[in-house]
């Protein structure tokens, strides 16, 4: 059998793989944040708690209300961007002429205070929600087993992440989106509701988020503590794509989630570190990060 | 958050300020009565306990609010007071961290007149509240906490350990299972100390039942995603996949197990440490199938079965061998300090090693010169969802491990107290 470095060249492609799908959490979780602070200039620390929202919401529904994970798929994203409606109109609005380190606190208190509310609502130990019935199951690929549920996972995030560059960078909306950000007196000069603007963009973030979280639900436990272990490594990837960098941020999502995989294998004790090294690496050569505008 | 923590610490404190008042008034005018009744057998006139655990964090739902509430039915059972004095019960979450641990422990015995700290999840803070309570020559009743050197080289004359230990959890799985046929092992291991511990203690009953290590994978804590360990695991050709890891760690790496389908493709899942809560958190669908140990189910007997729905009434859910546990702790307290006639530490710590432990949680317990309460261990397979006839019907009996088995003994232990 062909082996890499004592590795069977199949378990490898199976590892692979694997680290492609949690790449693609990274990618989505990250394009949320990259859109967030790209336009908004907002550091989004309660990214992680948007996504356990959004786990959340999905379990609310099937669990009160019967509904299953498809409309889950749509309807928790929309109550996830809701309440970043409310967060930007009550809180972030007000701050946007301070410093930036007041954001990144803001929205760092919001992230503690809802975890709290829902580590005292729900414990720690997490809720179960099943994989939908059509992806139960997995494919027998020969040289892994490959969860039917986790295949759609990669698709779905390709998807989510192609639409929304597509919106930001080639419609007419992303162009408002884009010169605001350039020069929003100007803008708003020429008739467009800036403050609008800005509120929906931090609504699609924290939807982007919300929707990660929905597609996690069957894989991760639903848990108040889910958001917390995984924004760190979303952050690293924002800053190592280039903070603000939409494509940045997609590429390296799922680039580092294939670097994780490979590290598991061949040395699983740093796996959770690798990111941070590799982090602090392009900080040094390309202080603005892969993608990122010097 | 600190300031929170604050905020509820200094209305703690004033709530049991008052409570102090409302307690010295009672007491003098009490005293007035019968002068002299309660004084002299119960220091300050009143027994206080306080459950030192994780109330918050990821351990919250392993004993957490749960073992307060087991604590308060305990002391309910024994009629809320002892030798004429009031039983009193404080809970504190020490956040997983061993210095706020040692902190609240230090001000219960100094300022709080506390006389016995129970439960004391996470094994770092059970090992400096034991130090400290040696110190302050005080009781430490440990459920929570998984370290068998409670007992071992750490051991105190004023320390116990009451529901589990990380020797009986590998023995109880990794003795057991070999003896079922699960010969080949492959051990996916939370890189830590604790990991580390229960993952060498159980390879060594695995290899001398006759059994062997085909491979293990140390992964970070906190991993969160398992399915490349997983992979690895189910292309070892192992027959028993063993998880010597604990928390959102064991939930995660038990469900995706599912999603790789782990048990169905035949090989067995073993946790290390994982108990009823954990299991309910991820239901039957994504745990059947798992073989575990615990020292607790509240199916068992009758007794277990009327403690359980007692419990159940309280808190909503059954509880596990954390809980379970810390019931037991309490009620043999107020049953040594009984024995004893006075709550003086000494007097007390020796009718705890010399009374027989029967009640809810334990069958055919005792406690060990080290301090170790040794009673019967099980072994339970997770039920598949068709199996299961009612809310918290989870587990089958697979084997029941005695505790003069399960349990170290006291030459093994390494504790000096021994001699």
């Amino acid at each position: 059998m062909v082996t890499v470095f004592g590795i069977s060249l199949p378990a490898l492609m199976g590892q692979l793989l694997i680290g492609l799908i949690n790449g693609s959490f990274y990618a989505m979780l990250s394009l949320g944040l990259a859109v967030i602070f790209g336009m908004l200039r907002v550091i989004n620390f309660a990214h992680g708690a948007q996504y356990m929202l959004g786990a959340f919401f999905a379990w609310f529904l099937l669990r009160y209300a019967g509904i299953g994970f498809w409309p889950a798929l749509v309807l928790a994203p929309l109550g996830v961007a809701l309440v970043g409606v409310v967060i930007e109109k009550v809180l972030l609005s007000r701050i946007y002429n301070l410093d930036h380190l007041y954001g990144l606190l803001l929205t760092f208190g919001l992230a503690l205070v809802i975890e709290g509310l829902f580590r005292h609502w729900y414990g720690t130990s997490g809720q179960p929600y099943s994989i939908p019935s059509t992806f139960q199951g997995a494919f027998n690929l020969g040289f892994m087993i490959l969860p039917k549920y986790r295949a759609f996972v990669i698709v779905a995030s390709v998807i989510v992440c192609l639409t929304t560059w597509l919106l930001i960078e080639k419609t007419k909306f992303g162009a408002y989106l884009r010169a605001a950000t350039e020069n929003p007196t100007l803008v708003q000069a020429f008739g467009v509701n800036v403050p609008r603007l800005l509120t929906l963009t931090y609504a699609i973030g924290a939807g982007l988020a919300g929707l990660a979280g929905v597609l996690a639900a069957p894989v991760y436990q639903v848990s108040p503590l889910m958001g917390q272990n995984i924004v760190i490594i979303v952050f690293a990837v924002v800053v190592i794509g280039g903070m603000g960098s939409i494509m940045g941020a997609v590429v390296t999502g799922y680039v580092l989630g294939l670097v994780e995989g490979l590290t598991k294998v061949f040395y699983p004790e740093a796996s959770s570190t690798v990111i941070f090294v590799i982090m602090v690496l392009v900080l040094l050569v390309r202080p603005a990060g892969l993608f990122g505008k010097e | 958050m600190a300031g929170i923590v604050t905020i509820r610490a200094r209305i703690r404190r004033i709530a049991m300020a008052a409570a102090a008042v409302s307690a010295l008034v009672a007491h003098g005018a009490h005293a007035q009565e019968k002068p002299g009744a309660v004084a002299g057998k119960i220091s300050d006139g009143v027994v206080r306990i306080g459950v030192l655990n994780d109330q918050s964090g990821v351990y919250a739902d392993f004993g957490g609010k749960g073992s307060v509430a087991a604590a308060r039915l305990a002391i309910e059972d024994f009629g809320g007071k002892v030798l004429g004095a009031p039983v009193e019960l404080i809970d504190a979450d020490h956040q997983n961290k061993a210095d706020i641990a040692a902190g609240i422990a230090r001000r219960w015995y100094d300022a709080d007149k506390v006389d016995a700290i129970v439960e004391l999840t996470s094994s770092s803070a059970a090992l400096a509240v034991q130090q400290l309570t040696r110190e302050k020559k005080r009781i430490n009743i440990v459920t929570g906490a998984a370290t068998s050197e409670l007992t071992g080289k750490q051991c105190s004359p004023y320390g116990f350990h009451w529901a589990f230990d990380t020797h009986a959890m590998a023995k109880a799985v990794g003795g057991a299972l070999v003896e079922q046929g699960g010969k080949d092992w492959f051990f996916l291991t939370a890189d830590y100390a604790f990991g580390h511990s229960l993952e060498e203690q159980t390879a060594k009953f695995v290899k001398s039942k006759g059994g062997n290590v085909v491979g293990q994978v140390r992964h970070p804590l906190n991993a969160s995603d398992f399915s490349s360990f997983l992979l690895q695991a189910q292309n070892s050709g192992a027959k028993v996949i063993g998880l010597a890891n604990a928390g959102m760690d064991t939930s995660n790496a038990i469900k995706q197990a599912a999603e790789f389908g782990i048990v169905q493709g035949g090989q067995r899942l073993a946790s290390l440490l994982v108990t009823l809560s954990e299991v309910h958190g991820l239901g039957l669908p994504a745990a059947n199938g798992l073989v575990l140990s615990e020292g607790f189910y509240w199916d068992l007997d009758d007794k277990a079965r009327a403690f359980g729905q007692r419990y159940q009434k309280v808190t909503g859910r059954m509880p596990n061998m954390i809980q379970a546990g810390t019931y037991s702790a309490v009620l043999q307290y107020l049953k040594a300090i009984e024995a004893a006639g006075t709550d003086d530490a000494d007097a007390v710590a020796a009718k705890l090693r010399a009374m027989p432990v029967e009640d809810a949680f334990s069958r055919n317990g005792k406690v060990l010169a080290n301090g170790r309460m040794i009673h019967d261990m099980y072994l339970f397979e997770v039920k598949k969802p068709s199996e299961s006839k009612q809310a918290f019907d989870y587990y089958k009996l697979l084997a029941t491990i005695p505790g003069s088995q399960a349990f170290m003994t006291v030459e093994e232990s390494g504790c000096p107290l021994a001699n």
